[in-house]
């Protein structure tokens, strides 16, 4: 029992997650030829909340059609809480020693839960900062037609040229803002 | 019912984020300097392992599914510029706030509030994109 419970708490190697997490796009059709994905939520909770007076045709569709996909998010919730709470990890997260490096030098405290105080903690410049890294997340998934699951595991597994375009501009986009704008923010901002 | 197999597979990919840490700013950083191979081989593992899963159930395909749908291989929609540019900009934001969409989902359910914070702007982000949308290149 206890072994089933240190087995919960992981952390879990990339070869056991990384598995687990691609057999999700076969599991997905077979159950309803769903596509494996979670961004596509986030039209339709705007579309879900869209008030009557405002008309943004966008989001003027049957979402009643995706409440699988919806089910799935609550399932994600489902798992978030399960895996954070009940059975979170008492172990600091081991970071590769470099990076505890760089994170010192950017005056970050020493690595122990899962994320940073220093870029989630609410102080006003935190808020600021996290709404606005929210909208490109948003406005950029959707306009991409996909974030990491859907395009780089969904997409590239059935090899569609389109999820690779998008890989590419994710992983550009990603290193431009890890290598030059977080320390420009960890220097300045916060 | 209908649905609660959805609510197993969702339970699992949240469950397996926060345990795997790819929902950890520290983790994506890492990735972005290449200090690590851990988040590489998640991904790299699991587009393998979505392939060869796909070739396995290829004899299948445009037979009914579980739920009755014909099975076919899920179609991305065409363009030209969305994606790079979609995805360059959703990259800018996931290499700031370390998150993607699934880790948002999965660290309010761990109860983060951070992530609540991030969500809300994710749904403006969304909702500026519906409002642009016909304005905006393919």
């Amino acid at each position: 029992m206890e072994q089933i419970i240190e087995l919960l708490q992981g952390p879990w190697p990339w070869y056991v997650s990384g598995p687990i997490i691609g057999t999700l796009v076969p599991l997905l059709i077979l159950i309803g030829n769903r596509s494996f994905g979670i961004s596509q939520n986030l039209e339709h909770i705007c579309a879900i909340t869209q008030p009557k007076f405002v008309h943004v045709h966008f989001f003027k569709y049957d979402w009643k059609a995706s409440v699988w996909s919806l089910v799935f998010a609550s399932g994600v919730l489902l798992g978030g809480f399960l895996a954070g709470v009940t059975y979170a990890n008492p172990e600091p997260i081991k970071i590769s020693l470099e990076a505890q490096q760089m994170y010192a030098s950017w005056g970050l405290s020493a690595v122990s839960e899962m994320n940073p105080n220093e870029v989630f903690g609410m102080s006003p410049a935190n808020i600021v900062l996290l709404l606005v890294g929210g909208v490109f997340i948003g406005f950029g998934t959707r306009y991409a037609g996909g974030c990491t699951s859907g395009h780089a595991i969904t997409g590239l597994s059935t090899l569609q040229p389109q999820s690779l375009y998008a890989v590419i501009g994710i992983f550009g986009g990603g290193l431009i803002a890890s290598q030059f704008l977080i320390p420009m923010i960890m220097g300045g901002l916060l | 019912m209908k649905y609660f197999p959805y609510l197993i597979m969702g339970t699992l990919f949240g469950f397996t984020l926060i345990k795997s840490e790819a929902v950890s700013w520290y983790r994506i950083q890492e990735m972005f300097h290449f200090q690590s191979f851990h988040m590489f081989g998640i991904l790299f593992s699991a587009v393998l392992t979505a392939f060869i899963g796909i070739q396995l159930i290829r004899p299948l395909l445009n037979k009914p599914s579980m739920e009755g749908e014909l099975m076919e291989i899920p179609k991305k929609r065409p363009g030209k510029y969305s994606h790079p540019v979609g995805g360059f900009m959703f990259g800018i934001g996931w290499g700031v706030i370390g998150l993607c969409p699934g880790p948002i989902f999965a660290l309010i359910g761990s109860g983060l509030f951070g992530a609540v914070v991030v969500f809300i702007g994710t749904l403006h982000g969304t909702w500026l994109y519906g409002w642009l949308q016909h304005r905006l290149p393919e």
